[in-house]
Parts: C-alpha cells; sequence; structure tokens
C-alpha cells in the first residue's frame, strides 16, 4: 500500500504537466465548491452574530396577542389585565443570574408630527424609556447627556435623538439644545445616541417592518414620565433583558417571559409577553440560505463530474503506456488485484492531490470574493475534508474501468508489446 | 523431476482457424538441470516458454511444477507460483525506467511481501551476486545492455525461484556481454538453480548441459546442422574462444568465430 502510494506519486511527477492538467477538473470543481461554501459559511456566520450575539447580548420580549405583535394607537386599544411592569417584577428578572440589565419601554412607530421648525422628521419611532435603556439595548451617548432621575422627577420635556436624525437634519451643526416638536408639544434636544451595535432582527409583522425596512426613519427618545403627555397613561410597555452571555440569552429570555406573563391576568385578556427566540431565528435563516447553496454545489459538482472522467481518460491512456510494465509484474508475480490496486491508488492519489489543490484554490477564490465583493467568507474545516474525501471517491469511482483493464491484460500479450 | 511436462498441446484460435502451436510436448527437467530449447522462430518456443513459465496455459496435457499440478491453479495461485517458484530473464530486460537498479531487483519481493527493509537488504545482495553492488542507485538508462540483463537477473533471483526461465537472454546483448551473461548461468547453475533457456543461437544453447530441438511446435533431441551428436558446452572452450575474441577485436561476433570454428572443421 505504502508502496503504491510511493509510486503513484512518483509516477504523477514523472507527468507533471499532464498530471496537472488531469487535475484541473477536480481542483475547479473542488475550488468552486468550497468558495460557495465558505461564502455560505460566512454569510452565515456574520447573520448569527449580527442576529444573536449583536454584541450586547440583548434579547427584546415583547407583548404579543394571539402572535402578533400588540399595537397602541388609542388608550382604547390598551388591553385590560396587563399592568405596566412593576419595580418588583424588574427585581425578579434582575435577580435572575443569567440576566445583566433589563429595561421597560412604549413605543410609537412611525410617528408622522415631529417637526424641527417647519421641517417635518420623516416618520420616527418615539420611544418612551427608562433611565437603563441605553446601558441595556446598546446605546452611547455621543454629544449631550443621557436622561438623568430629576428629567423623571420633574417630567421634563427632554429628549434624546439618534444619530440618523442627528445625521440627516442636523448635519452641520449640534442639534443639542435644539427643539423639536412632536404633536405640538416642544421638546429640548439634551443629546444624541448612537447605537453601539447594529442590530439586524428579522421582519415578522408591520412594525418590525417601520423598525427596520426603512431605518432611515430614526429614533427619538423620551422619558417614560413624559409619555403620558404625548400617548396614554399606564401604557404597558415592551422588555429588553441583556443576557451575561449569548449562550445565555434563550434562557434569560424565556425566564424574563414566565415572569412578565406572571403578572398578567389571564382571564381577562389573552395578550401575553413573548421573547424573541433568535437562536431559533437564526437557525431558520441557516436552512433557507443552505437550502438554495446546496443547489449551487450540484452544479459545481458537475465539473467534478467531467473531471473524473478526464481522469478515466488519462490513466485509460496510462494503462496502454505501461502495458510493458504491467506484463512484466504480472510476469514476476504480481496478482490482479496488486495491478488493481496500482492503478487505482494512482487515480485516487491523482484525484484527492487536485481535492487538496481545489481546497486551497477554493479558499484563495473565497478571500478573493472577500476582498472584491466584500461578501463575508468563513472556511468550513469539515467542508473541506469532506471535499478532499470526495475527490477521493470520485478517483475510485473514475479510476476502477482503467485499472481493471490493467489487472485483467494478459501478460503474454503485455509483455510482447513494446 | 522438477518440471515435467506430459503431451502438451497448445492450439490458438484464429477466427475459424486453430493453429496449433505445440504438438504433443512432453519434457521431463531434473533439478538442477542446465537446459536450452533451441528453434527459429515460429518454431513454438515462446509459447513453450510461456506455458513452463505459468503465464499461460496449455489446451491439453499435463504439466507438474516442483509436484505440484499446475493445470488446475487459479490465475492469483499461478501469480503465486510464478512469484516463489520462477525467475524470468527476458531479451530486452523489462526494467522498469523509472525505477533504481536496486528498486528494480526489490520489486518481486514487494508482491511477496517482505518489509521494506528486508526488501532493500536482499535485493543488494542479489545485486551483490551478479556483480553490481556498486550499480545499486543507477537507473536502467544509466546501465549498459549487459548491467541491465544482470540486473535483470537479480531481479529474477532475488525470490530464490527453484528454476530460472531465460527468454534469448543474450538476443540484444553483443557477444562479450552474452558470455558474462553465460558466465553469470553457469555460476547461477553451479549453485543448484535449475536453468532453462529459450534461444535461436546454437553457440548460446551450447552453454547449456542439455539442448532439446523445437521444431513446428514439437521437440527433438538435438542434432547440430551437421547430424552430429550433441555438443556440451566445454568452460575450457569458451575460455579460449574468448581468448581469440579479444585477439580478433571488438569486430569478431559470437556467430562470426563459431562459424569460423565450423568452416576449419
Amino acid at each position: 500500500m505504502l508502496e503504491n502510494l510511493r509510486l503513484s506519486f512518483q509516477s504523477i511527477w514523472a507527468h507533471k504537466m499532464r498530471s496537472f492538467l488531469t487535475m484541473l477538473g477536480i481542483i475547479i470543481g473542488i475550488a468552486a465548491i468550497i468558495a460557495i461554501v465558505s461564502t455560505i459559511k460566512g454569510t452565515n456566520d456574520e447573520l448569527k452574530n449580527e442576529l444573536i450575539g449583536s454584541g450586547s447580548n440583548t434579547v427584546n420580549i415583547n407583548l404579543k396577542e394571539n402572535g402578533n405583535s400588540l399595537s397602541i394607537y388609542t388608550s382604547s386599544d390598551i388591553p385590560y389585565g396587563v399592568p405596566q411592569v412593576s419595580d418588583s417584577v424588574r427585581e425578579q428578572i434582575l435577580a435572575l443570574d443569567t440576566v445583566e440589565n433589563v429595561t421597560c419601554f412604549t413605543s410609537r412607530t412611525g410617528v408622522d408630527g415631529v417637526y424641527y421648525l417647519n421641517e417635518q422628521i420623516s416618520y420616527p419611532t418615539i420611544l418612551g424609556i427608562d433611565t437603563s435603556y441605553f446601558a441595556t439595548a446598546g446605546y452611547t451617548i455621543r454629544s449631550g447627556r443621557g436622561f438623568v432621575e430629576d428629567d423623571y422627577t420633574e417630567f421634563r420635556t427632554v429628549i434624546i435623538i439618534d444619530t440618523i436624525i442627528a445625521d440627516n437634519y442636523f448635519p452641520n451643526e449640534d442639534p443639542v439644545g435644539l427643539t423639536l416638536e412632536i404633536d405640538g408639544t416642544p421638546f429640548t434636544i439634551i443629546g444624541v445616541a448612537v447605537e453601539t451595535d447594529s442590530y439586524e432582527a428579522s421582519i415578522e409583522t408591520v412594525d418590525d417592518y417601520y423598525t427596520y425596512a426603512s431605518p432611515e426613519a430614526g429614533k427619538v427618545f423620551i422619558t417614560s414620565a413624559a409619555w403620558p403627555m404625548l400617548y396614554c397613561f399606564d401604557e404597558p410597555e415592551n422588555v429588553i433583558v441583556k443576557a451575561v452571555s449569548t449562550d445565555d440569552m434563550e434562557k434569560a429570555g424565556a425566564k424574563a417571559e414566565d415572569i412578565l406573563n406572571a403578572a398578567i391576568s389571564t382571564t381577562q385578556t389573552d395578550v401575553q409577553y413573548d421573547a424573541e427566540n433568535l437562536v431559533d431565528q437564526a437557525r431558520q435563516i441557516e436552512q433557507l440560505t443552505s437550502s438554495t447553496n446546496i443547489q449551487l454545489i450540484w452544479i459545481a459538482s458537475i465539473s467534478l463530474l467531467v473531471g473524473g472522467i478526464g481522469v478515466m481518460n488519462i490513466m485509460m491512456v496510462s494503462v496502454t503506456e505501461r502495458t510493458s510494465e504491467i506484463g512484466l509484474k504480472k510476469a514476476i508475480g504480481a496478482r490482479k488485484g496488486a495491478i488493481l490496486g496500482q492503478f487505482l491508488t494512482e487515480a485516487v492519489v491523482l484525484t484527492s492531490t487536485g481535492g487538496a489543490l481545489g481546497v486551497g484554490a477554493g479558499i484563495g477564490m473565497a478571500y478573493i470574493i472577500n476582498k472584491i465583493s466584500g461578501v463575508a467568507v468563513a472556511i468550513s474545516i469539515p467542508a473541506s475534508a469532506i471535499a478532499v474525501l470526495f475527490s477521493m471517491l470520485i478517483g475510485i469511482i473514475f479510476g476502477l474501468m482503467p485499472s481493471m483493464k490493467a489487472a485483467n491484460l494478459d501478460p503474454i500479450e503485455a509483455l510482447r508489446r513494446e | 523431476m522438477i518440471l515435467r511436462l506430459e503431451h502438451i498441446y497448445k492450439d490458438y484460435i484464429l477466427g475459424k482457424l486453430t493453429v496449433p502451436a505445440l504438438k504433443d510436448v512432453s519434457l521431463n527437467v531434473e533439478k538442477g538441470e542446465y537446459l536450452a530449447v533451441m528453434g527459429p522462430s515460429g518454431s513454438g518456443k515462446s509459447t513453450l516458454m510461456n506455458i513452463i513459465g505459468c503465464l499461460d496455459r496449455p489446451t491439453s496435457g499435463n504439466y507438474e511444477l516442483s509436484g505440484e499440478n499446475v493445470m488446475g491453479l487459479s490465475d492469483a495461485q499461478l501469480a503465486d507460483l510464478r512469484l516463489r517458484s520462477l525467475g524470468f530473464v527476458f531479451q530486452n530486460f523489462q526494467l522498469l525506467p523509472r525505477m533504481t537498479a536496486l528498486d528494480n531487483v526489490a520489486l518481486p519481493l514487494v508482491y511477496a511481501g517482505v518489509r521494506k527493509k528486508v526488501r532493500r537488504q536482499r535485493a543488494r545482495e542479489a545485486l551483490e551476486r551478479v556483480g553490481l553492488e556498486d550499480r545499486v542507485s543507477f537507473r536502467p538508462t544509466q546501465l549498459s545492455g549487459g548491467q541491465k540483463q544482470r540486473v535483470a537477473i537479480a531481479r529474477a533471483m532475488v525470490n530464490q525461484p527453484s528454476i530460472l526461465l531465460a527468454d534469448e537472454p543474450t538476443g540484444a546483448l553483443d557477444s562479450k556481454s552474452g558470455e558474462q551473461i553465460m558466465e553469470l548461468f553457469q555460476k547461477l547453475n553451479d549453485e543448484g538453480v535449475t536453468v532453462i533457456m529459450i534461444t535461436h543461437d546454437r553457440n548460446i544453447a551450447a552453454h547449456a548441459k542439455r539442448i532439446v530441438d523445437i521444431f513446428d511446435g514439437e521437440l527433438k533431441p538435438h542434432v547440430d546442422s551437421f547430424g552430429q551428436p550433441p555438443v556440451f558446452h566445454d568452460p575450457d572452450a569458451a575460455g579460449d574462444k574468448k581468448e581469440q575474441e579479444k585477439q580478433e577485436g571488438q569486430e569478431a561476433t559470437g556467430d562470426f568465430s563459431s562459424e569460423s570454428q565450423e568452416v576449419t572443421e
């Protein structure tokens, strides 16, 4: 076996150019597959990181009515039996060892009554937040200040805008100190908040669509104390918990969800808190992307098939060329199996060398794709291993016929030929 | 009795035509014999060689090698028999060009499943036996014809077979190298190896202790061209011939010198 391997490498090396050209089909096929798999994996990894990790390990726990997001426009939309998150509930959630921080907020999306002087700020999301919102949801204050205790106790009409609004409407000036109008009520801008980790969530509802599909809309933040000046009293809140680590997200979300739901009177409403299961969503997206890309891999496999036929062809030529060698080996006592093994090993060495080179070329291609188009790539070690194994298999399949031809040569005929 | 052929027939079928290559060939070879089978081309001597060498099967008849009936053996068993009991030497050496002399000689040991270290050791010893210990790592292209044939003999002997089968071993060699090969055969025969040599060259056949003629697929006791009884090889005469050749220079071929001898007779 080892001897066969040595002989195979020798014979491949003796015909460097021919061997390389033969391998080329395999190299191209494997390289294409590896490049595709690398980009798939890269995109998936990136997606997963953005979705799950988002760096801040936050889990949204939103109110849902029969699976749909609860939208509140007027006080009549407020469901009975869903209280605001009480301090004791908040304490309970904070007491969980998987939870680092928690925040509750109310929100309106696509608000059309926000003006700076006579200029309408296009449909921002307004959030009424508590003091822990920025820390939990992953914002920092870029300029000005955040909300302080007095803003709440004194019901100050102060507002913080995010960078989208700041950059779009106040590109050349510091907006801090200027006044925005929301539905006729003036608010003083006290700060600009910047999201530390951008976060692309899946779109499941119309609200999500407003929130995520038109990110240009931007967000404005007011204190939860000032919220009732614009909207309703005692509006139920959505919750964000920040887990200690990414691995704890699922557990933290589920536990917090239970605690929050315990405070809801189930007899009066079917509104429930529902923790976004991002891990699950990520898995679904992954499945979707890989199923489309498996079709791409099938196409690339055709090139492998063509490569395999090339190998078979060259092996046939090689057997004919080496007829007298085969005859001699049989004469000095090589069994059929030994000849078969020799040529099969040669075919397998040829294709798996091609496969290995193809993996290298594929990784190279993936990085070039990354450089040119910016698509994320990640090298999958199992995929590379499978690619090499698969090219071995191609060697066996397409090497079998030439090897059998060699093994079945009549030694007398073979020796007679020169 | 190391080899016993009884009423061997071999027919080749060419389309509808059956061409007999061997007709009722019976041959016994004792252990340690030095036999030459002589015949012109087309006489069936190569067919006989192939059958003796277990490369081909007779159409009918009986063949025993070392007391074992060869007729009923499978392809794999025949391969094993060739591996262990027979050593082949061919006219055109049949060395693998990409391998060194040592690797060429070690090749049968690969198929015998001998470990690499032992293989190299035994191949080296076999090369020493044929006087090529200083050519171990040479490739066939770097060797002269006589050296190539000696490598081939080392390869044939490396598995210590009981029979050495040579098909026109000097056919591609000049007379001097041919003579060296014949000396080597003599030496191997003296060591107890049964040598069977197939040739059309009377002077080469003359080195054997027994000669049989093959003509039109039939074996006949040997007679020389003048109807004289068999001529056996005399080592002293070979020595004389060599000296004579030296005197006559490089142009003198074995054929020429022997014919001149015959003419003077």
